[in-house]
């Protein structure tokens, strides 16, 4: 530390108290300057260019091209009637996906936080056994349950064993959709739980001792006490699993590979397949739809911001 | 001077004499992706090269197949990559491909070993580079398991059986030994399109700009929809992913859960080796549309890179695994047909392959003679790829029942239209 203590000095003495925080803070600008903004502005770009080259100055400007092409459709209600009709097909099912697992999501961690939060025998491992899949990475979560639901994988063999017929739960696209809300839930409810856990042993246990001197039925102390005051953490959790859902790519993908035809298909993995996998390496589609994502994204997380704020207040 | 003294100048001296030797060498990188043993064969025989060549290092990445497809392009549009690639997507790449021409000691040589399958590799227009060869030549066929149709007591089909024979034999054969894929096809629009172009598929008009959907098409893509609707075909592989997601059904074969696999072959190394004595299993001639038998030929060629800073070492390691003696030991260990017309024309003896082995491989050397004009004219045109990937995720979409056939053959019009014109965006 006495190495940069008189360099520190000096500056300090040189810019001023105030000044110095600026100091601090400019290398992390540089790296997120680095690593964050100019790969958006290259986005950006990207986005009103065409063509299948790499390099920005060898792209054709397009203007508004790629968006009117994104947006052509007669009916953004069916994604059928759209040009680009994947896209509109990976906004619903990232929509549909988003929706189903937000609600069951926060349900779940919910009421697994508040059983966590009782005096039950075993606590602590039951604890670490809901935030142990949260620790795994989402492609080993995805093989996992791959190996699981597979026509030869362990659930049907326990179907088969009871006697009842195979199930094809990746053909199927109801059931796709089901296993990736499921699998996507169990990978990530010990994050949630463990928030909602926090928020529930915040709460002062004097009001219950008082819900309880007054008889009280639980449920009722429940919900006009422990609701208004976890609704704070339960806000941040709905926006970030709402965040999360709109972002998800890697366990989907790895599960059903966006399948049946597209029904399990995410805009990520639009956005993916259209700039990575195809012959033609269309950049400029992918970096608009990239925008447009961006744009909702950026949305949901002022909305997270703001409820973190009136957390605070 | 000191014995001690002595040998430390005698290490000094060598440790010179090794970073002079190191100074003086040459690294050349190589991608290389492997679908059987060939990664273990190619390593052998690079480490021969690089006894008998000191100045040059050879590093060899040892890929997956989809790093080849994905990633490499973007690599190499960003003025990255390796020197050497092993790659599948030919035309693709080709802008990308040295000419090795100037560098070659012997061009002639390459001209006449390899001169049908360059044209596969040179950007459009160009008559004349030499961008690689042929690590191998492949043939899309099917491999039957031909246990099961002992078991089932049905006889197979012969060697001009149609597609529809082959159709009511695998059923009945699935059915009577509860297989769950009388035929599977790889989910990749290779393989399709030997069906389509035995089927009628022209996929060009007369002034040589794709024109994939006419009647023979359609009744390719009629007969593996209606195989998948009648349990023919699985949904498992076409209609559980999407996009341009390759499928194949290797394992399914190998647990003998397949009866038929439509799929080529460069599987033979792998199958000889992973299925071993537990069942008998054949490469049978491909079947017959109303168009013809073909196949669809392919394969892997082995790809000089443009923004080598060494081309000259890169040419040399070319020319030692293009040179007779090592590609037919290449091909031979790896169980590949060969890709040079010299070694072709000698035939080639597989040592270590077994009698199943041997046998499938002179099926699908044989079918080589039979391939149809329109599928060696699908496999040179640089944007084959885009018709591929169209063709299997809108297929794909039918199968799985989001849309219907017709909206398909719409949908890979527009779709292979709008990629090209995207790609001549100047």
């Amino acid at each position: 530390m006495r190495l940069i203590d008189w360099p520190m000095r000096g500056l300090q003495r040189l810019l001023g108290e105030r000044r110095m925080a600026y100091v601090f803070l400019l290398p992390n600008l540089v790296f997120f300057s680095l690593f964050v903004f100019l790969p958006l502005i290259i986005n950006v770009v990207f986005s009103v260019t065409g063509g299948a080259a790499l390099f920005p100055s060898e792209r054709p400007y397009v203007g508004g091209g790629q968006y009117a092409y994104l947006f052509d459709c007669d009916s953004f209600l069916d994604p059928g009637s759209c040009r680009e009709d994947h896209f509109w097909r990976g906004v619903a099912n990232t929509l549909r996906f988003t929706t189903f697992q937000v609600v069951a999501m926060v349900l779940f961690s919910l009421v697994t936080a508040v059983v966590l939060n009782m005096r039950i025998r075993g606590r602590g491992f039951f604890r670490a056994v809901y935030f142990f899949p949260v620790l795994l990475s989402p492609v080993v979560v995805a093989l996992i349950w791959k190996w699981i639901l597979q026509r030869d994988g362990l659930l049907n063999a326990g179907l088969t064993a009871l006697g009842g017929q195979k199930i094809l739960f990746f053909i199927d696209p109801g059931w796709a959709m089901f296993w990736a809300v499921f699998v996507s839930i169990w990978a990530h409810m010990g994050f949630y739980t463990l928030i909602l856990l926090a928020g529930l042993q915040a709460i002062p246990a004097d009001l219950y001792e008082a819900a309880e001197m007054d008889a009280t039925p639980r449920w009722r102390a429940f919900w006009r006490i422990t609701l208004p005051l976890l609704w704070p953490n339960l806000v941040v959790v709905i926006v970030l699993a709402l965040i999360r859902g709109v972002q998800t790519f890697d366990e989907v993908f790895v599960l059903t590979g966006g399948g049946p035809g597209t029904a399990t298909l995410m805009v990520v993995q639009y956005i993916y397949e259209t700039a990575f996998s195809n012959q033609v390496q269309n950049f400029g589609l992918a970096a608009a739809a990239s925008v447009v994502l961006g744009i909702v994204l950026f949305g949901l997380t002022l909305a997270q911001l703001a409820a973190s704020r009136r957390r605070s207040a | 001077m000191t014995m001690r003294a002595w040998v430390s100048a005698l290490a000094v001296v060598t440790g010179l004499l090794a970073v002079d030797v190191a100074q003086a060498q040459t690294t050349v990188r190589m991608s290389w992706y492997s679908d059987g043993n060939e990664g273990e064969v190619v390593a052998d025989l690079l480490k021969r090269f690089e006894a008998q060549n000191k100045d040059i290092k050879i590093v060899l990445d040892q890929v997956p197949y989809k790093a080849i497809n994905e990633n490499l392009p973007v690599q190499l549009a960003s003025g990255q990559g390796p020197d050497i690639a092993r790659v599948v997507d030919l035309g693709g790449i080709a802008r990308y491909a040295l000419d090795l021409r100037p560098y070659l000691k012997d061009a002639a040589y390459w001209d006449a070993n390899f001169g049908p399958f360059l044209e596969w590799m040179r950007p459009q227009g160009d008559t004349n580079s030499i961008p690689g060869f042929m690590t191998q030549l492949t043939v899309t066929g099917p491999f039957v398991n031909k246990t099961l149709f002992e078991q089932a007591g049905i006889a197979l089909p012969g060697a001009k059986a149609t597609w529809e024979d082959w159709a009511k034999a695998t059923k009945d054969v699935a059915a009577k030994v509860q297989a769950p894929f009388p035929i599977a096809m790889d989910r990749s629009g290779h393989r399709f399109f030997g069906l389509a172009i035995s089927e009628g598929a022209k996929l060009f008009d007369a002034k040589g700009e794709p024109a994939v959907i006419d009647d023979g098409f359609k009744r390719a893509a009629q007969l593996v929809y209606d195989w998948h609707k009648s349990g023919v075909m699985a949904k498992e592989l076409w209609g559980s992913v999407s996009g341009a997601a390759y499928r194949g059904a290797n394992d399914e074969f190998k647990n003998a859960q397949v009866v038929m696999y439509m799929s080529g072959s460069w599987q033979i190394a792998q199958f000889d080796k992973t299925v071993g004595n537990a069942f008998d299993w054949v490469a049978v001639p491909t079947p017959c549309g109303p168009a013809g038998c073909t196949a669809m030929p392919g394969g892997a060629g082995l790809v000089a890179i443009k923004t080598t800073k060494n081309p000259a070492a890169v040419a040399r390691v070319m020319e030692y695994l293009a040179s007779e003696p090592v590609l037919s030991e290449f091909y031979s260990r790896s169980l590949f047909v060969p890709g040079h017309i010299g070694i072709a024309a000698k035939g080639l003896d597989y040592k270590d392959a077994s009698p199943l082995a041997k046998a499938s491989l002179k099926v699908f050397s044989d079918q080589v003679a039979g391939l149809s004009p329109v599928a060696y004219k699908l496999q040179g045109y640089a944007n084959n790829r885009i018709i591929f990937n169209a063709v299997i995720s809108r297929v794909g979409q039918a199968i799985s029942g989001e849309t219907t056939l017709d909206e398909a053959y719409k949908r890979v019009a527009s779709d292979v239209e709008q990629q090209i014109a995207e790609r001549n965006k100047k």
